[in-house]
């Protein structure tokens, strides 16, 4: 009985307008593979037919996230932290080597990416940290979960993949901004970065491999080389402006049709989607997810506890940080990492992972309501 | 709960914190959104323009160059299938890849290679790097093609010429564009790769024959390989030519001057039409037409024998005693002497301190002008032309057409010399001595002429004065419409002279065959009449001919026109080195003539219009074209 007004309850707060959204955002994704490799000739299925198949996976992992109470995942969360780092060391030891990165565990037909989940899981490690760990004390709020995010890290960028490595960081300063870091502190925290700058620089700039110190070159200098590396960036401008107000139309983007455009279908999708639908095409792009945001944010900001809305801030920071450097990059605003664009790039582990996030999202938004049985 | 205010609290602090994080992806989302306004609606068209240049290639379309045609509809020149070799830079990432791909696949010159990569010019053109593939370096590159981006086999045709080196001076050849002319032609439609004449009536027809190029716009991808064609421009062929030129007669010419050198030019008086011009040694155009090799041109141009010099229209040679055509009309008409009048020859004429030879060595006793000019006899003429003086004969000489160019169609013609005081008061700073008249009377000295200018003076006086601009090309047939353009008979002048001595003349010319110098050029088909001559080309010579280097040895002349009553034909032989004009030149005038006659006896019908005989090849052609 109870678990029936429970249930009617629930039915009547499910939002439907973030489903919405999500499922746009995900078809307007699906649409663009779809036309940029519908003409490629491959053995196996066609991709957007795989995307497909990946967002009905991503489907079944929403609704698991969905249905356990947040709670009990939390609880699992340093579990899930080791399986993720054990994970990411079978990946550093018998990955799959592509474009001189090894990221994937290779799985019949299907690859799958660890680093991808790995940032769903640093969510649930360090908001389950933040709802236990005292409140003062800046080693307990801002050295200790850092400490707890290295090891992640340092494998994903071991790999390298340092788009999912920044991906890592953004999560941290998010939650950090989040958890009442004081001004004081923070301001501290700001003025040793600036003073360790140079040092860090140094060392990471060492810790760069040579793609990377180039895509970071010719982001700061786009003549660095334009038939190279630039190359990306360039044609992904070109690919962009010439949509022009209106676009080119379904298939009718040149760019990448042509194959001007690398990668049209993963990092670059935006960039497809860009010329083929105009201005008016990523401002509505733009909007659905401004509106996911905003719609994620409400959940945070009516969370019954500290962990919800940890969590649902965590996964706002992610999904922020990855559609603010996926489209900067692809538009020429930031360097070129390799960062998937939320819902809408090919890949399954970033699709299963976002769509793992925003079922934990409405899980959150559900379970406000049981504060008061 | 104890912790539970505590909770709250934090939850609320937290909650106040996410306002920053929403102002955070407010900015985010607006900052993209003016960034992608910027890159699409303000510099839209801009990246428009650079993607369109991103996939499009124009190539252009070479038009088929128009067909040469002789005045049978023989087939002279044409174009036959060929593989070129192109490359487009705008696509090449790398090219000394490119350059040891094509090096190691077909085996090209490196350095012409590498010279031509580097020439100026669009780098989104495609340009030709080598024409006249063979199949099988056509294939052989078509299968490396993913490997050589930018590189391109087009089929596209060569010229060609099937006679040969027949006719190789009047065709001319054909040639890549140079730099110095692509800069020349203004809005010639002319481009980069564009084969134009360079020589001959290829060169002066060029642009009827070459036709208006075409273009293909082409999408490309990312590695330059062609994907689909966006629009076609139709190439537009050239118009065709018929020449004047009887190819029988040409080949004949050539044969008869075998390996001499020289030049036979033979012309139809009624309207200055060229049926042979002929010059030896020649050229094969199908050789200078394809691409060569520095060796190969220097070869070509660095021969002692220069066979790229057309003699009939550039070789200025002594004219010998055929100027005495031109001394015995200008005798009579400045009233110098009369039909009548005798002068005495007695085998030299003494003048200051030295005695004129003449080339009988007895002397030809009492000669009037008819005589005079059927034994050739040097006495006679020496004395009217001391009498006359350099500038009237330069008169005559003048009005007769020479030390000027005839006209004909044909690139860099000669003028030759007419000597007169004033020409070496300009042209050598120094007066006239009255010696040098001596030796003009008789065409030598500073007297030089072209063959094409003996031929038409012939036809000039074989024509009763009356003379037309020498021309090779009959018509010019339009491709597009089929319609026959006559090039129209150009009136040259009419000879300032009484009738009576045009008469007298011809009748002289005609007893040079019957009875004079021209002996050998009697003909049992034809009557024919002429002039004899033999130019000197050195001063001092001793003992018999035989002896002298060849070299050295005086050039042949014959010049003629059959038949006597009514000529139909004109013709200038001259055979360097090879002595005397009666024996070494005058028979080969007379094949000429009689083959003409034969011809002329055969098919009359084929004077007719040019395009009378439309060969079958044309009709496909044009349906071609269309």
């Amino acid at each position: 009985m109870i678990d029936r007004v429970m249930d009617s309850r629930e039915l009547d707060s499910f939002d439907w307008q973030f489903l919405a959204v999500t499922a746009a955002i995900l078809s307007l994704g699906v649409l663009s593979i779809y036309s940029v490799t519908h003409a490629q000739a491959g053995a196996g299925l066609p991709l957007y037919v795989k995307q497909v198949l990946w967002i009905l996976v991503g489907c079944a992992a929403f609704l698991a996230m969905l249905v356990v109470d947040y709670h009990k995942i939390a609880r699992w969360s340093y579990v899930l932290y080791g399986l993720i780092l054990i994970l990411l060391l079978v990946v550093l030891a018998a990955g799959k080597t592509s474009r001189g990165a090894q990221r994937w565990i290779p799985m019949g037909p299907f690859a799958f990416q660890p680093s991808e989940f790995a940032k769903l899981v640093l969510i649930l490690v360090l908001a389950t940290y933040y709802a236990h760990a005292p409140r003062e004390g800046w080693i307990q709020r801002v050295v200790l979960p850092g400490l707890l995010m290295m090891p992640g890290l340092l494998l994903i960028l071991k790999q390298p993949d340092l788009g999912s490595g920044l991906s890592f960081l953004a999560i941290y300063a998010a939650l950090l901004l989040v958890v009442g870091m004081r001004s004081k502190a923070m301001g501290i925290l700001l003025l040793f970065a600036v003073m360790l700058f140079p040092f860090a620089w140094e060392l990471l700039w060492g810790a760069l491999h040579d793609y990377q110190r180039e895509r970071i070159m010719t982001f700061l200098d786009p003549a660095y080389d334009t038939g190279g590396k630039g190359y990306h960036a360039l044609q992904s401008r070109i690919a962009i402006g010439s949509g022009e107000l209106l676009g080119k139309g379904l298939h009718g983007g040149t760019q990448s049709q042509l194959k001007f455009l690398p990668e049209g279908h993963t990092d670059f999708v935006f960039a497809v989607f860009a010329e083929e639908w105009g201005f008016l095409g990523t401002l509505l792009v733009l909007a659905l997810f401004l509106g996911l945001l905003m719609l994620s944010l409400e959940i945070a900001l009516k969370a019954k506890d500290v962990l919800g809305a940890l969590l649902a801030a965590g996964i706002v920071g992610m999904l922020g940080f990855c559609l603010m450097v996926n489209i900067g990059m692809t538009a020429g605003l930031l360097p070129i990492v390799g960062i998937p664009l939320p819902l809408m790039s090919y890949g399954g582990s970033a699709v299963v992972t976002t769509m793992a996030a925003l079922g934990l999202l409405l899980n959150i938004k559900r379970r406000r309501l049981t504060l008061f049985y | 709960m104890p912790q539970f205010g505590t909770q709250q609290e934090e939850l609320r602090e937290i909650q106040r914190r996410l306002t920053i994080l929403k102002i955070a992806l407010l900015a985010i989302v607006g900052l993209l959104a003016l960034r992608l306004w910027d890159l699409q609606v303000r510099d839209g068209a801009y990246y428009r323009d650079l993607s369109e240049n991103n996939r499009t290639r124009a190539v252009i379309l070479e038009p088929a160059r128009g067909l040469i045609y002789d005045r049978h509809g023989v087939l002279l020149a044409n174009n036959v299938p060929s593989f070129g070799l192109y490359v487009t830079l705008e696509d090449v990432k790398d090219r000394k890849a490119l350059v040891e791909g094509l090096v190691g696949l077909i085996g090209v010159d490196e350095a012409a290679l590498r010279k031509k990569l580097s020439e100026r010019g669009s780098k989104l053109l495609p340009r030709k790097l080598k024409d006249g593939l063979s199949l099988r370096e056509a294939a052989l590159i078509e299968s490396h093609r993913l490997d050589l981006p930018g590189v391109m086999i087009q089929a596209d045709s060569q010229r060609n010429y099937p006679s040969g080196p027949i006719l190789a001076h009047v065709l001319g050849y054909v040639g890549q564009v140079s730099a110095e002319q692509l800069e020349k032609s203004e809005s010639q439609e002319l481009h980069q790769g564009s084969m134009v004449g360079q020589y001959g009536v290829e060169k002066a027809y060029d642009r009827f024959l070459r036709g208006q190029a075409g273009q293909k716009v082409i999408e490309v991808d990312a590695l330059g390989h062609e994907k689909r064609t966006v629009s076609v421009e139709k190439p537009a062929a050239g118009d065709d030519l018929y020449l004047s030129i009887d190819l029988r007669l040409q080949r004949l010419a050539e044969e008869l001057l075998g390996d001499e050198a020289g030049a036979i030019v033979a012309l139809d008086p009624t309207n200055g039409e060229v049926l042979a011009l002929a010059s030896r040694p020649s050229f094969d155009p199908n050789v200078l037409s394809r691409e060569l090799t520095a060796k190969q041109w220097d070869a070509i141009v660095q021969n002692d024998s220069h066979p790229l010099t057309n003699r009939a229209t550039q070789g200025q040679y002594p004219p010998g005693s055929t100027f005495k055509i031109v001394m015995a009309t200008a005798a009579l008409e400045s009233h110098t002497i009369t039909p009548s009048t005798k002068i005495r020859c007695v085998g030299g004429f003494p003048f200051g301190r030295r005695v004129y030879k003449d080339w009988k060595a007895g002397g030809h006793g009492f000669m009037d002008v008819t005589q005079a000019l059927v034994e050739s006899c040097d006495v006679f003429f020496y004395t009217v032309g001391q009498r006359m003086g350099i500038d009237m004969i330069a008169d005559f000489a003048d009005q007769f057409g020479l030390g000027q160019e005839t006209g004909v169609e044909l690139p860099s013609e000669r003028t030759g010399i007419v000597p007169s005081t004033a020409w070496k008061a300009k042209a050598k700073g120094q007066p006239w001595l009255p010696g040098e008249t001596i030796s003009a009377a008789i065409g030598q000295g500073y007297v030089t002429v072209t063959p094409m200018q003996m031929a038409h003076l012939m036809a000039t006086v074989a024509n009763d004065g009356v003379s037309f601009r020498p021309r090779i090309v009959r018509a010019v047939m339009e491709r597009a419409s089929g319609l026959v353009h006559e090039v129209p008979t150009v009136p040259h002048g009419k000879l300032a002279v009484a009738p009576e001595t045009l008469a007298l003349i011809k009748e002289a010319l005609a007893g040079v065959v019957t009875r004079g110098t021209a002996a050998r050029a009697r003909s049992t088909l034809v009557s024919i009449a002429g002039k004899t001559g033999t130019a000197q080309t050195a001063a001092l010579r001793t003992g018999p001919e035989r002896d002298i280097p060849k070299r050295l040895r005086d050039h042949a002349w014959f010049v003629s026109y059959a038949p006597v009553d009514a000529p139909r034909i004109a013709v200038a032989v001259l055979v360097e080195h090879m002595g005397h004009g009666g024996s070494a030149a005058a028979p080969l005038a007379k094949q000429i003539i009689e083959a003409f006659v034969r011809y002329e006896r055969a098919e009359p019908k084929l004077a007719g219009r040019p395009d009378a005989e439309r060969p079958e090849g044309l009709e496909l052609a044009m349906q071609e074209a269309r």
